[in-house]
This record gives structure tokens, sequence and C-alpha cells, in this order.
């Protein structure tokens, strides 16, 4: 049992937070966000060169070879600033999926691009009837000549504006079989359509009409993806989990100070005993949070187990839970200028609420888990 | 960075549960299994065993008798004893009074009494809490006036549990009058049988009698039963209570809880199903146990920050709060479980010598009692709220 973090780690996580702390202001965030891509093209080119893209890829492929600590550091830091880069899609969620199920040539082909920043992927999983469930997919893939026709729709695919690959989950015609197709965006027959999220990310819906993608460009066997999107799905969760403790401690901190400094009665309201419990609870929350968050970076890549898969739900329910009460009570606390746009601890409480979107929210994370529960 | 105990500590932990295979009673964990009421010679059974192990005095450092444990095998052993049943050792000698006479007392006093706690010999009680001094416990107005070589005792204690089988007493009581609150308070033993002390039970809302009113009237104490200085008991007093409160979020205890709402639910049935198969009920397991997880993790990121013997501070107050509510919360499910058959009061199945038939399940009688009585973990040790003004203070200085 061991908390601390070693040298190299604790280095990771300086050069994040420096980086982040010198380019992303919250004034600096609201120009990205009103800029074309909708994110800083040159922090991206930053975190490249600084060799935070390549964290999460494996070190056969030109990456770090981080780890679920290695990916919590750095998420903490994005999710603390808000950053609206699709890190956590790209690296964290694409890449795992392209190394669990790539072959040697896809992985080659792919991730050292992936590590050096130059290619962003991202992840079409979900469907308008999927609900955070992906196996439950309309979107069906044709064998045809040498290769296969993608024929469906795909909803809130997170930075796919911007990849220059999307991972598009289908089900292989006439079976239950999930499969991963490598696609292009650019592709004849895919339509994008993209739009801000209410929490500041870009993402889009694709229209996939007869695409053709090559047999070169199916990711593992046709069919057997599941278990892989379920295992990789979990590292992203436990990654997004630290994202959201980044942005609970910000909302947490900025909510503290408020209390310190906004006088009425002529008083500052922090010396009111409901406000303080509140606040205690807060931490509370905040506490069960980080220590969730530990705990899903320290499991998420271990291999596939039903332990495993109960943790990481754990983690996600607890992190959900915490992350709409701090959202709320941070508003609440602040009064009406917690209500503002131009403040930013009202787009912290927006991004940890609509966090819970993806990959599940508490409810289906307690069904996750209340499935798999061990009985006496 | 990771979660996994040591080889040496997960060697430990088979030991520990080797042991409490081979040398629990049966009956006795039976008894703490169903929520059935211990009998004073109960505990003593559980103490002898644990004392011929040399494992009863788990928080004392070797030289005095104690297994000078890590607070990582602390928690491990603690957590074994609750899940196999063993019952609840009794705090106030061996891990409340004990560390105070250690830290504060003197040399005569350290040699007399610890041995006699080791021994099972002196069972202490608390006198803390007074009608006037709950929360606010330094408004405590029991009075000791020195009289020659004694102290005179007046006033009264109360909510002293477990109080009818003690023979000694530790008391905060007001050395001086005219001093500020904190300042004129004194830490003091007594000899439960000393003139002038009296004892009267409280039964609370589940029937039991696990508490007591202990009045003062001219008890004379001898003067060498002084704990520290006199009017510093104050000190004596929040150095008790960090102890009081380290490993008050009860991992292992409400651990065992969840086993037993599991077994239950899946015992009861409803529509012919077992209950743990409905799923809201199911589901609102799961959340406890989800939130458990989390304050156990909670608690073994204390244990590794203050594994090189530092203090828990402010953050002890967190998982007092978060450890008390996940008990209640499963104590609140346990006796939804159980449904109407929740309702019959049948005081006699919980009795300590209870071998008949019961009414309904052998695991029915008790949950509707022992969810009122747990009502108790946010009131006592320092009330949750008491707990978020020491949040609010202490670590986020407001």
């Amino acid at each position: 049992m061991d908390f601390d973090l070693n040298e190299e780690q604790q280095m990771l996580a300086d050069t994040v937070q420096r980086l982040v702390r010198n380019t992303y202001s919250f004034e600096q965030r609201e120009a990205f966000y009103q800029s074309p891509e909708g994110y800083s093209p040159e922090f991206w080119r930053q975190l490249s060169e600084l060799g935070m893209t390549s964290v999460p890829i494996g070190a056969d492929y030109e990456g770090f070879g981080g780890g679920g600590v290695e990916n919590m550091l750095v998420m903490q830091e994005l999710g603390r600033a808000l950053c609206l880069e699709p890190y956590l899609h790209s690296q964290i969620y694409g890449a795992g999926l392209v190394e669990q199920l790539g072959s040697a040539e896809q992985r080659q082909r792919i991730l050292p691009r992936v590590a050096s920043g130059e290619l962003q992927l991202s992840v079409a999983d979900e469907e308008a009837g999927s609900h955070y469930h992906p196996d439950s997919l309309a979107c069906t893939a044709m064998p045809c000549d040498r290769g296969w026709r993608l024929q469906g729709s795909k909803r809130v695919v997170i930075g796919g504006e911007t990849a220059g690959m999307i991972l598009v989950t289908a089900r292989i015609s006439d079976t239950d079989g999930v499969t991963v197709f490598l696609v292009d965006p650019a592709a004849d027959g895919v339509l994008v359509t993209g739009y801000p999220c209410i929490d500041g990310p870009r993402a889009c819906d694709l229209t996939l009409d007869g695409v053709y993608v090559e047999s070169d460009d199916l990711l593992g066997k046709p069919g057997k993806a599941r278990a892989a999107i379920a295992y990789q799905r979990g590292r992203a969760m436990a990654a997004q989990c630290a994202e959201a403790l980044g942005s609970m401690e910000e909302a947490f901190r900025l909510t503290l100070d408020y209390l310190k400094t906004r006088q009425q009665f002529g008083t500052p309201i922090g010396r009111f005993q409901s406000l303080q419990h509140r606040m205690a609870e807060m931490r509370g929350e905040l506490e069960l949070a980080r220590s969730m968050v530990i705990l899903a970076a320290c499991v998420a890549d271990d291999p596939d187990s039903d332990e495993r898969t109960r943790r990481l739900a754990a983690a996600k329910f607890v992190v959900a839970r915490a992350s709409q009460f701090i959202a709320e009570q941070s508003i609440q606390l602040h009064g009406g200028i917690g209500m503002t746009w131009e403040y930013s601890l009202a787009h912290h409480a927006k991004r940890l609420v609509m966090l819970t979107h993806q990959f599940g929210d508490d409810d289906y994370h307690q069904q996750t888990f209340a499935e798999l529960m061990s009985v006496a | 960075m990771n979660i996994h105990f040591t080889p040496d500590e997960q060697a430990f932990r088979e030991e520990v549960r080797a042991f409490l295979k081979q040398n629990l009673p049966a009956d006795l964990a039976e008894k703490v299994r169903l929520g059935r009421r211990l009998a004073k010679t109960d505990h003593q059974r559980w103490q002898a065993i644990l004392d011929a192990q040399g494992w009863y005095a788990v928080n004392w450092p070797v030289e005095y008798g104690g297994t000078g444990w890590s607070v990582v095998q602390k928690h491990i052993f603690d957590e074994e004893c609750s899940l196999a049943g063993a019952p609840r050792v009794v705090s106030f000698g061996v891990n409340m009074v004990a560390p105070v006479i250690m830290k504060f007392g003197n040399q005569v006093q350290k040699e007399y009494y610890l041995p006699r706690i080791l021994s099972g010999e002196d069972w202490w009680c608390q006198g803390y809490s007074e009608p006037g001094a709950g929360s606010d416990l330094a408004g405590l107005k029991t009075r000791a006036e020195k009289d020659g070589d004694h102290y005179v005792v007046n006033g009264q204690k109360t909510w002293t549990t477990l109080g009818q089988h003690a023979n000694k007493i530790f008391c905060l009581v007001r050395t001086d009058p005219a001093a500020k609150k904190q300042e004129g308070i004194s830490f003091l033993l007594m000899d439960m049988d000393s003139p002038g002390i009296t004892v009267r039970p409280i039964i609370t809302l589940d029937g039991e009698h696990e508490v007591n009113e202990v009045f003062f009237d001219n008890v004379r104490v001898p003067a060498e039963n002084l704990v520290g200085e006199e009017n510093k008991g104050w000190t004596c007093a929040k150095y008790l209570l960090t102890h009081e409160r380290t490993g008050q979020a009860g991992i292992g205890l409400s651990k065992a809880a969840l086993d037993q709402l599991k077994r239950i639910a899946s015992a009861e049935t409803v529509h012919g199903k077992p209950l743990i198969n409905d799923p809201m009920f199911r589901a609102r397991i799961a959340e406890v146990e989800m939130r458990l997880m989390a304050v156990e993790m909670s608690t073994l990121r204390i244990l590794a920050a203050t594994r090189g013997g530092g203090v828990p501070g402010a953050e002890s107050s967190l998982l007092k709060i978060q450890g008390s509510e996940i008990r209640q919360a499963i104590t609140n499910l346990m006796r939804k479980a159980l449904g109407p058959s929740a309702l019959p009061f049948l005081e006699q199945e919980l009795e300590p010598e209870f071998e008949g038939e019961p009414l309904h399940e052998d695991y029915s009688a008790a949950p509707a009692s022992q969810y009122f009585n747990m009502r108790k973990l946010s009131i006592y040790g320092g009330s949750n709220e008491i707990q978020k003004n020491i949040i609010a203070k202490m670590v986020l200085e407001l």
C-alpha cells in the first residue's frame, strides 16, 4: 500500500500543471471555445512537444508507456483547467482500442502518429438507442468485395470533427457481434454534423451511408470487439474520474475562497454555520471521490475480471455523485454569480454534471455493480 | 502507487484469520452475528482469549505488554475480528484511559493501573458527558475540591457506557471554577465502589441497558489519583478524543454488517424469490457497498499517511461522519429487509442467554432494535455536526 507518487510521476504532474497554468487561463479557454476547432491546436502542439500526448501510448509505439496513475495525473490537471482538447477520447480511449485490438501492422501504422500528437483518434460508440450500452447497436457492417460497407448513424462523437481517424463500432449484419472499424472522416458517405457540447468540448453526429472500409481497417476479428470495448471504456472511465477530480478541486477552491471574501450581514458568509457544514459535506464527498480516483487508477490496467469491473463501476458511481453534489452546491453557495457565463465556476459545474453523461452515469454504474455484486 | 498490502501484511492477515478460526468460540460469534446482547462474562471470556495470545492491547507499545503493531496491522486485526464476529473490545480501559496514563501519568500510576487493565482485573468506564455538557463538553460542572490529600467530588455524569460493569471510572472534573472554561478541568481516576457514587441505568429506545447516569455525592478521592497536572485535564481529554476518533469509521464492522444484510436479503423472499434479487433492493445494497468501498480507501490512505507514526488530523472527522452514516444506512436496510417481521419486539430473544426457538427467523429479532440503537453513532464521540464544525475550523479555516 503506497499512495505516494514516485519521482518520475511527480515530474510528470508538475510538467502538465505548469503547462496548463501558463496556457489555460479561463479567459484563454473562452477564446479557444470560440475558435473554429473549439480547442487550442497550439496547446495540443505544446502537449506533444513535452511528450504529454505520448503518455498513455505503449513504449513499443514511441509512447511513454504510462499506466492508470500517469493517465490520472495528466487528466486531473486537464480537468482543473477545463481543457477542451480531446485527450481522453483520442490518446486513452481510441489509442487503447487500437493497442488492444489492432494487428501489429495497424498498431505500428497508427500509434506512433497518435503518440506524437500528429493524428487524433475519436471513438463513435453511441447511437440513438445505445444509452451507454456499447453492445446495443443498430449501425451495421455488410461484407463486400475486399472490405465492408457501414450503414447507420452515430451520436455525440467527442472530438470527431478534428479526428484524422474515427473508430466506429458496428454490428456485423445478421449477427450481434460488435466490431470496431477505422473510418476516414473524409471518406465517401460520411456526413459529419458538428456542434459544441454544453460543457465546452465539441462533438459531432455521424451519418454513415454505405461507407466503404477496407479489410485492413477492421480492428481485430470481426464480431469480437465486445470485451475490448468494455475493457477500454474502463480505462477511459478511470481517467475521466481523475478529470472530474481536478475540476471538483477547482470548484471547491473557488467556493471556499468565495465564502471567505463575500460579505453579507456585515461578515464573511463563511462564518455562517449552515454554509460551513455544507462546505464540510462537499469536502467529504471530494475526499471519497479522490479515494476512488486513486483506486480506479490502480486497477485500470489490471487484467479483465469481475473485481476490476466492480471497482471501476464503484469509482464512476462515487465520482459521479460527488461531481453532481459539488457542482450544485458550488453554484448554490456562490448565489447569483455562480449562474453567470463569465465566471469559471459555472463552467466547472457544467463539466462536472456532463461528465456523468459519458461512459455511464451513477444509475448505470449502480446497476452494473448490483449485477456483479458478490452475494454472501 | 499501489493499493496492495505487503506480503508481510497479508501473512499477518492469514495469521489473524487462523487464530480467530481456532480460538473464537462459535457461540460468541453467533451472538454477535445475530445482534444479540452480550453479557459481561461474554466480553471477559473474549478478552482472556486475546490476552493469552498477547493480542489484547493492540494500541500499546511492547514495553507495556502491548503488541507494538503498526497502524496497518491494527486495521487488519480489527477488520478480521469484525468479519469473524468477535465481540468488540470494550475500549474505555485498554484504548482510552491507558493511552492517557501512558502519556500523562506518573510512574506509580503506570505500574499500578496498566497491568490491571491488561489482566482484566479492572473494568473502566468514562465520566465525560454531563446533563449540561454534551457537545459542549468543556461546560462540565462536576466539582472536585481539594481537602487535604483528597479531592471531594460532587456532581453528575451521564451516558456512561457499561458503567454497570465497571469498577473504575475516569472523569473530567472542574477543579478551578474561576478559570476559563477549558482551563479549570482535571483528569481524575476513581473507584466505582467509593462511598457516595450511585449508578442509575438509562434504558435506551431499543430497551437496552447500555448507558447509565453516575452521581457523585461528596465522594472522597485520593489526590494521587489525579493524572497529569491539576487544571490541565483538557489536554488529556483532547488527547483521548483523538484516540477515540481513530478507527471510528468502523470499516470492519460495516463490512460484517453488510455480510449479514446480504444473508438476510438472501433468506427473505418476495413473490417466492430472494429479496436480494429484487432490483430495487439490490441496487440499494449496491449503493452502500460502493460508498463503503470509498470510505475504506480513504481509511487506507490515512493509515498509509500515519504509518510513520503521525497522528491523523481533522481528516478523521470526515471518516467519523462517513463511517457512521454508512453503518446507519446498512442497519436501515437490514430492518427494511425484514418487512413486517421487523415489528415484533422480542427482547428475550436478544438476551445473552437466549436458547429457545425464535418467533420468526433467528436473525429477525435484532435488526429493528439495532437500527434504533445505531442512531447513537452520529451522536457520540463528538456528534457529526461537531465534526463538521471541526472540519470547517481546522481544515477549511472558515
